[in-house]
């Protein structure tokens, strides 16, 4: 019998008791909070992660067949909660669920790669920020007495500086493409502020006409056309005359990431950011509307963490507020508890594009458990 | 208990590698007929030679069912964790590099970077990520990840993968490639920043075999002959 994720003696008895009495707890404090309980299934279509995801996926997850699909073990909830919400729900509406998600881990790695997760997940457009504040409210509850350390962010202002850059539509669609990988987005940075364009010569040589030059390199195979090639170094020769970015807009990025302060005083820094730039004005806004939505939820946001590059390393979905419950003093166990708010998930798996604005996150129970156990 | 060491069973590669162990002192050698995989060592005491296909001595090793084995770098690192088997010698034959390579005629896409960002566009123009067919699956899934190239799906393809993006099964490829000469026949070129690994023939230890006190012994004479000057350090370790 294959231990338990983060605990030893959970499989029967008084241990799986305790761990079954929790898993209880999180879910009728879910329940009061006007939760219906949803029980997705275990294995899922592997084509939506997929598309979501990217190959990235299909290293974390564990593949399988149906017989004709690919399928996945469920590497979270969140995806098969949205499409049930798209499919049937209708606004507002809150879920709540407790089960196994799988996840391969590195070799060596402490991680489990069988564990429980008990989530809640919001969907309500009324009022962003009174939802991530119930969500986080929630949570914090949920957590309370456990000795546990918050921890929060905002991708959307990250989001918000890119889209004020002074410079092309490209240039902004890229970085906002990178913002979940940090070196990427850093090296794309580095070189938009840079004279020098990687691409120099090419645009050069060929840049008026490339047509020609692209026939001459070699035989057309396969399904990207002459024309594509010849497109994109069109786009690269007006990329190439594209002033870089200047100095004060990259530290404005950079202040942003290196943003460490307790929410409240976080607040006067982004303030005096968005004197520099307006476009990070809306996005400070809703960051202070969630500041007052939490006072008026209890949470004191001047002992509140918040960290500008928080959530930047996660799966790419989280796009506004995003938080994590972890526990200091035990860097063997993971983040205790996650979550965030993921518009542009619902927009993806929305045929219509439109999407539900959607806030929520996850526990892990066992991990939580553990904890007790360790003191 | 001996020492087990598992050697390819057919081909180049086993010439090579018996070449290279009797150059050394140590004499492999298949007995019975044809196809029975069956061989001896002469020169080493309790050593067992065991004939494998290359493909599956990193997982009979990783089993813990032979001590030693030859195979290629780009295998292992393919199919084992890391730490699984331990690296004794380089055997200077069986070079083979693992790269990226995509058509020739994209003239704007000479490296990961550039590849990244035609990916992007690809996407959007099609609907579907850009495709890479690969047997190499975990290396190139990890390669592309340290590059940051987002917006590709891996292709399966076990044998003839250069061929993939003529038949539009896929845009670009990742494969071994000792020569380059299919590559252009089927007109595609590496990336400048393209190679995810140079590989050659091996032999490794494995550390999740049992390591007995005769093996040992068996191991530590055996290295007095095939290294005599580092010993091959100590895989039970």
């Amino acid at each position: 019998m294959i231990e338990r994720a983060y605990l030893d003696d959970a499989r029967t008895g008084q241990g799986l008791a305790r761990l079954e009495a929790e898993v209880a707890r999180l879910m009728a404090l879910f329940a009061e909070a006007g939760a219906a309980k949803v029980d997705p299934a275990a294995l899922q279509p592997a084509e939506v992660l997929l598309d979501l995801y990217g190959e990235d996926i299909r290293a974390r997850a564990f593949v399988t067949s149906d017989g004709e699909r690919e399928m996945m073990l469920r590497p979270d909830f969140t995806v098969p909660v949205v499409e049930r919400h798209m499919a049937h729900g209708a606004e507002p509406a809150r879920y709540c669920y407790a089960g196994r998600v799988w996840r391969r881990q590195d070799s060596g790695a402490s991680r489990a790669s069988e564990y429980l997760q008990c989530g809640f997940e919001l969907f309500d457009g009324a009022d962003p920020a009174a939802a991530d504040a119930e969500a986080f409210a929630l949570f914090a509850r949920a957590l309370q007495g456990r000795g546990l350390q918050p921890a929060t962010g905002d991708m959307g202002l990250l989001f918000a500086a890119i889209d004020g850059l002074a410079t092309t539509d490209d240039r902004r669609h890229a970085l906002r493409r990178h913002v979940w990988r940090p070196v990427r987005f850093h090296r794309l940075l580095e070189r938009y502020a840079s004279v020098r364009h990687p691409k120099a010569d090419l645009v050069s040589e060929v840049g008026d006409d490339p047509l020609p030059a692209v026939r001459a390199a070699g035989r057309a195979v396969g399904k990207r056309s002459a024309q594509e090639v010849a497109q994109r170094i069109k786009r690269l020769v007006r990329d190439a005359a594209t002033p870089p970015l200047a100095d004060i807009e990259v530290d404005l990025i950079e202040a942003l990431l290196d943003l460490r302060a307790p929410a409240a005083q976080a607040l006067t820094k982004l303030r005096d950011l968005a004197r520099e730039s307006t476009s990070l004005a809306p996005a400070v806004d809703r960051f202070a509307a969630r500041l007052e939505a939490l006072d008026t939820r209890g949470v004191d946001v001047h002992d509140l963490p918040f960290e500008g590059s928080f959530g930047r390393t996660t799966l790419e979905y989280y796009d506004g507020f995003v938080f994590g419950f972890y526990a200091p003093e035990r860097p063997d166990l993971p983040v205790i508890a996650s979550g965030g708010r993921y518009d542009a998930l619902t927009r993806a798996l929305d045929a219509a594009g439109g999407g539900v604005p959607a806030v929520g996150g996850i526990i892990r129970p066992e991990a939580l458990l553990a904890l007790e156990a360790g003191r | 208990m001996t020492l087990k060491l598992g050697v390819p069973s057919k081909g180049r590669l086993q010439d090579d590698t018996f070449a290279w162990f009797a150059d050394r002192g140590v004499t492999l050698k298949r007995t019975g007929a044809g196809r029975e995989y069956a061989g001896r060592v002469d020169g080493a005491s309790g050593v067992e030679l065991v004939l494998l296909s290359a493909g599956e001595i990193p997982r009979e090793m990783a089993q813990g069912r032979i001590h030693m084995g030859v195979t290629g770098q780009d295998l292992v690192a393919e199919k084992l964790r890391a730490g699984t088997v331990a690296e004794v010698a380089e055997l200077g034959f069986g070079h083979a590099d693992l790269i990226v390579a995509v058509p020739a005629f994209w003239i704007d896409v000479d490296t990961m970077d550039d590849l990244d960002a035609a990916a992007a566009a690809f996407r959007a123009a099609h609907g579907h990520r850009l495709r890479v067919a690969t047997k190499y699956h975990a290396l190139t899934r990890r390669f592309f990840r340290e590059h940051g190239v987002a917006d590709y799906s891996l292709v399966d393809s076990q044998g003839a993968t250069e061929g993939t993006v003529k038949h539009q099964t896929a845009e670009a490829i990742t494969d071994i490639t000792s020569t380059g000469e299919t590559l252009r026949a089927n007109h595609l070129k590496v990336l400048a920043d393209g190679i995810i690994l140079r590989s050659q023939a091996t032999l490794f230890a494995s550390r999740r075999a049992e390591w007995g006190e005769d093996v040992r012994a068996a191991y530590t004479a055996l290295m007095q002959k095939l290294l005599p000057d580092d010993g091959g350090g100590a895989p039970w370790t």
